[in-house]
């Protein structure tokens, strides 16, 4: 800033470079404030997709719930009734070797002469591999003959494995690890574009979650399981808690290949859920670097799950079966549930059909906005509350008697008691297998259940000490978690998450990553976002996205909740105002939702205007409402239990629906909304729910659609969107839509 | 005289609840403590807009005497209590960000060229780094005329805050 020497020639230079000056301060100054606000936006918006992602994660519990309190208490009174629930509970069977040739039979699949896809024959070659990815990627389809033919190679070759891959990177100079993909081929492509195809001198090491909320699930398996053939020695993939067909029914994959293969879809769906079941379930290298899908517990061991019979677990959210169940009552013993912290009640061994109680490690009423909360605080409340719940669930059905631990009065046949019993041996091992697929780091000490996810443990730095010393581990490779960056290091960089799918809440929402280790074991990060016009956003383009994103699935939140919401803001307005303070608005808001959201901080974008701090809040929800066209006679707070547990409500549907045909009865859904209406505590009249089944009967031809159900409201929420996005939302020219 | 005293007492309960969301937000720990870096964000957040300097004495104060690179609540709430109460760092008016730009802009052009801009951003005041400036330019400069309407950026920009 060097100005002249002389006096009066230079003292109008030097006031005007002092202003300069101020002015650049000025602007500097209030840009930096601007940017800050964009920043907390981004945090807020990460923390509503999670707080929501895991809602939805809770959701899966509360169905588990229902279920076990269907099994505990539920009498069915008509064949129908018996027919729903022998629907729910029938257990897959476990089919001979010679049995699954019969009926996976590839053969007898016709090709058509109109095919156009990709050809592959076995032995697979790198070829095929590769001429799998190009027809992909034209977006053309796999044949079911050949999908079914690959599925079988498959698994010949996943039962040769172990179930913990050991490799070593003296044959390469590295390998790379890749962390969920969920569906998103997009992601895959470009790994394979940056890094290349799995080939011998480039090993490749995937960590789980392929399935599941993408497009594109089957099409990754595919591609990965040639690979996996065609590479035997370079190629390894180890299981994820999406890979588990229960998890599939309510995320999506289960309907992706129902939609994609229709009629071969059931026989293509059985056969990937015993691939899943022997797909190893974790993988060494050079013996200290431990790369799993969850992570561990403060009981992981390592010998003992190279032992288990790993493909006893068709689904991990379920005990191991033992044999082949035919009748109800054994079907009874699947008691889906998950440990808390490996504490099982002690039963009587006597003549009474006793059963080992697994608790489930969370509660309906219990929601993730716990997050923000330690996880020890969460462990305490919900082992409060699961006894709670139980306690309610038992009043509702009139057992007068105090619960006994262990015991309980079946409306079933006593002589069926022997498939129940559950021995103490395979619970540990169960939970072995759990904790390592489920399990999510944390930053205190110690290791608590995971009540969020409902399975495996939150486990600590001190944890993570034990475990890998204990093992001459040095290093663990983990995945099952978003990160904004692709990656993160934790526990004094002994734990690295990878997680690969970008984009994963939204466009522009995190970038993906995976990471090569060489001989020397440090690891290099990879960073990567599929999209051609992120790049070309600014920031607050990019914030603004996704935020609307997040802002939209915050607003289906609080239009369920709007019976509840309102009668808590009357209470708070006792003089019946219609109107309400800000600072009550968020108190009400969180008691409500429970979603642990810093909601002063998204009361502007969350509430449009509030002259002299005050909200009306009936003309608030209109600003928010979804409307339902077809169901406006029916009571608004039964619609907004439908909504909230649509999720639910789909889960149990593709459970019923066994032909998959993507119709149930008027019976069936009046059945089934009963039941789970009548668990979440809510007094419907019989008219009510008819009715309701009725309005959505769209064609009135006695069934219902589930497709069209769901599709109602996500259609109807679409075309509301649009319609208030300019009002609502504070979008500007500048932004991309 | 005991309304004065109760609606103070609601104001400041109201105050405390605003900076304890706004703290949380980037509390990943849950232990009450958060990176010193980013305590800035936090108070502009909250509606303030100190300059470099000015957060640098604010952090002073809020600062354990041997600094730890954390920042305990107990110590950020009365802070920044007193800064809300006495209505501190006020954001700027639209027109005085108007009068600013126009300074800057000698020769009265009308708008600014990037070149210009960048100089005066990166080299005077309390400079951008790279990576602030590039994000800056890459909202501000008109991508057909490459210079910068600053009257249509100040505009643009505003609407943001409601």
């Amino acid at each position: 800033m060097g100005c002249g020497i002389s006096l009066d020639n230079d003292y109008s230079l030097i006031k005007k470079t002092e202003r300069a000056m101020k002015a650049a301060v000025l602007i500097q100054r209030w840009y930096r404030q601007y940017v800050a606000r964009m920043e907390v936006r981004r945090r807020c918006t990460w923390t509503i997709f999670q707080s929501i992602e895991y809602a939805g994660e809770q959701d899966q519990i509360k169905l588990q719930n229902f279920f076990t309190y269907l099994m505990d208490h539920f009498t069915p009174t008509n064949s129908n009734q018996r027919d729903l629930i022998a629907h729910i509970f029938t257990e897959d069977e476990i089919y001979k070797e010679t049995e699954l040739e019969k009926y996976f039979d590839h053969e007898s699949i016709e090709l058509p002469e109109s095919y156009t896809g990709p050809h592959i024959d076995f032995p697979l070659t790198a070829a095929h591999a590769a001429a799998l990815v190009e027809a992909f990627r034209h977006k053309q389809q796999l044949h079911a003959r050949y999908v079914l033919q690959l599925l079988h190679e498959t698994l010949k070759h996943l039962k040769l494995l172990p179930n913990i891959n050991r490799v070593c990177t003296c044959f390469c100079e590295e390998i790379t690890i890749c962390g969920d993909l969920h569906g998103q081929l997009d992601d895959l492509l470009l790994i394979f574009y940056k890094n290349g195809l799995p080939s011998v001198e480039k090993p490749y090491i995937f960590n789980g979650d392929y399935v599941d909320r993408g497009k594109n699930s089957i099409e990754i398996l595919l591609i990965l399981f040639a690979f996996l053939l065609v590479y035997p020695n370079e190629v390894h993939m180890n299981r994820g808690n999406h890979e588990d067909y229960i998890v599939n029914l309510r995320y999506g994959f289960t309907k992706e290949v129902m939609q994609k293969y229709k009629m071969h879809g059931r026989k293509i769906h059985k056969l990937l859920q015993i691939v899943f079941s022997w797909m190893p379930l974790a993988t060494v290298i050079d013996q200290k670097v431990l790369i799993t899908h969850g992570g561990i517990s403060d009981t992981t061991d390592l010998d003992i799950i190279a032992k288990v019979d790993r493909h006893k677990y068709v689904s991990v959210l379920r005990p191991p079966k033992k044999k082949k169940r035919h009748n109800m009552a054994e079907a009874l013993s699947i008691r889906g549930g998950l440990t808390s912290e490996g504490d099982i009640q002690t039963t009587n061994m006597d003549s009474r059909p006793s059963l080992r109680r697994l608790s489930l490690t969370s509660t309906p009423c219990y929601s993730p906005g716990t997050r923000k909360r330690s996880p020890h605080d969460i462990s305490k409340k919900v082992r409060r509350s699961v006894e709670e719940e139980l306690e309610k669930c038992r009043r509702q059905v009139g057992f007068s008697e105090p619960y006994e631990d262990g015991k309980f009065s079946l409306s079933f046949s006593e002589s069926d008691s022997e498939s129940f019993e559950v021995c103490e041996s395979d619970n540990a091992e169960w939970k072995q297998i759990v904790d390592i697929l489920w399990s999510d780091p944390m930053h205190q000490e110690g290791c608590v259940p995971n009540a969020v996810r409902g399975g495996g443990c939150y486990y600590g730095p001190d944890v993570t000490e034990k475990v890998l010393s204990r093992h001459n581990i040095q290093l663990l490779i983990r995945s099952h978690e978003c990160k904004q960056d692709g990656y993160e290091f934790c526990h004094n960089r002994k734990v690295l998450t990878i997680f690969s799918a970008s984009n994963y809440y939204e466009l522009g929402s995190n970038r993906g990553a995976y990471v090569k280790l060489g001989p020397d074991l440090i690891p290099h990060l990879v960073q990567y976002q599929v999209s051609r016009t992120t790049r070309k956003l600014t920031m607050k383009q990019r914030v603004s996205r996704v935020e609307r994103s997040a802002l939209r699935a915050l607003r289906e939140q609080l239009f369920s909740h709007k019976s509840d919401l309102i009668s808590v803001f009357e209470k708070y307005d006792k003089n019946k105002t219609g109107r309400i303070s800000l600072n009550d608005w968020a108190t009400v808001v969180e008691s409500v939702l429970h979603l642990g959201l810093p909601w002063r901080v998204l009361r502007s974008q969350l509430v449009q205007s509030a002259p002299e701090g005050l909200l009306e809040y009936h003309a608030w929800f209109d600003d928010l409402a979804i409307e339902q066209p077809t169901t406006e006679h029916v009571h608004q707070s039964l619609l907004e239990t439908l909504y909230r547990n649509r999720s639910n409500l789909e889960t149990i549907f593709r459970i019923i629906d066994s032909d998959n045909s993507g119709l149930v009865s008027f019976e069936e859904f009046c059945q089934t909304w009963k039941l789970l209406s009548s668990h979440l505590n809510m007094e419907i009249s019989n008219e009510a729910i008819s009715d309701l089944a009725r309005s959505i009967d769209f064609n009135k031809d006695g069934s219902i659609d589930i497709n069209e159900f769901l599709e109602a409201f996500r259609l109807v929420d679409k075309i509301h969107y649009t319609e208030r996005e300019g009002s609502l939302l504070l979008t500007t020219p500048g932004d991309l839509l | 005289m005991a309304e004065e005293k109760e609606s103070a007492e609601a104001m400041i309960s109201e105050i405390h609840k605003q900076i304890t969301d706004a703290f949380d937000v980037f509390d990943h720990e849950f232990n009450k403590t958060v990176d010193v870096r980013e305590v800035g964000t936090i108070i502009r957040s909250l509606g303030c807009c100190p300059s470099e300097g000015e957060l640098h004495d604010l952090l002073a104060e809020i600062e354990e005497e041997e600094p730890t690179g954390y920042i305990r609540f107990e110590k950020f709430l009365p802070t920044m209590t007193k800064v809300l109460m006495e209505r501190r760092y006020r954001p700027i008016p639209e027109d005085v960000l108007l009068r600013a730009f126009e300074v800057l802009d000698q020769e009265k052009k009308g708008h600014l060229e990037p070149e210009e801009l960048t100089k005066y951003m990166s080299e005077e005041g309390e400079p951008f780094t790279q990576e602030e400036m590039e994000e800056m330019l890459s909202a501000a400069v008109d991508p057909d005329k490459n210079v910068i309407l600053y009257k249509d950026y100040v505009g643009m920009m505003t609407v943001e805050d409601n």
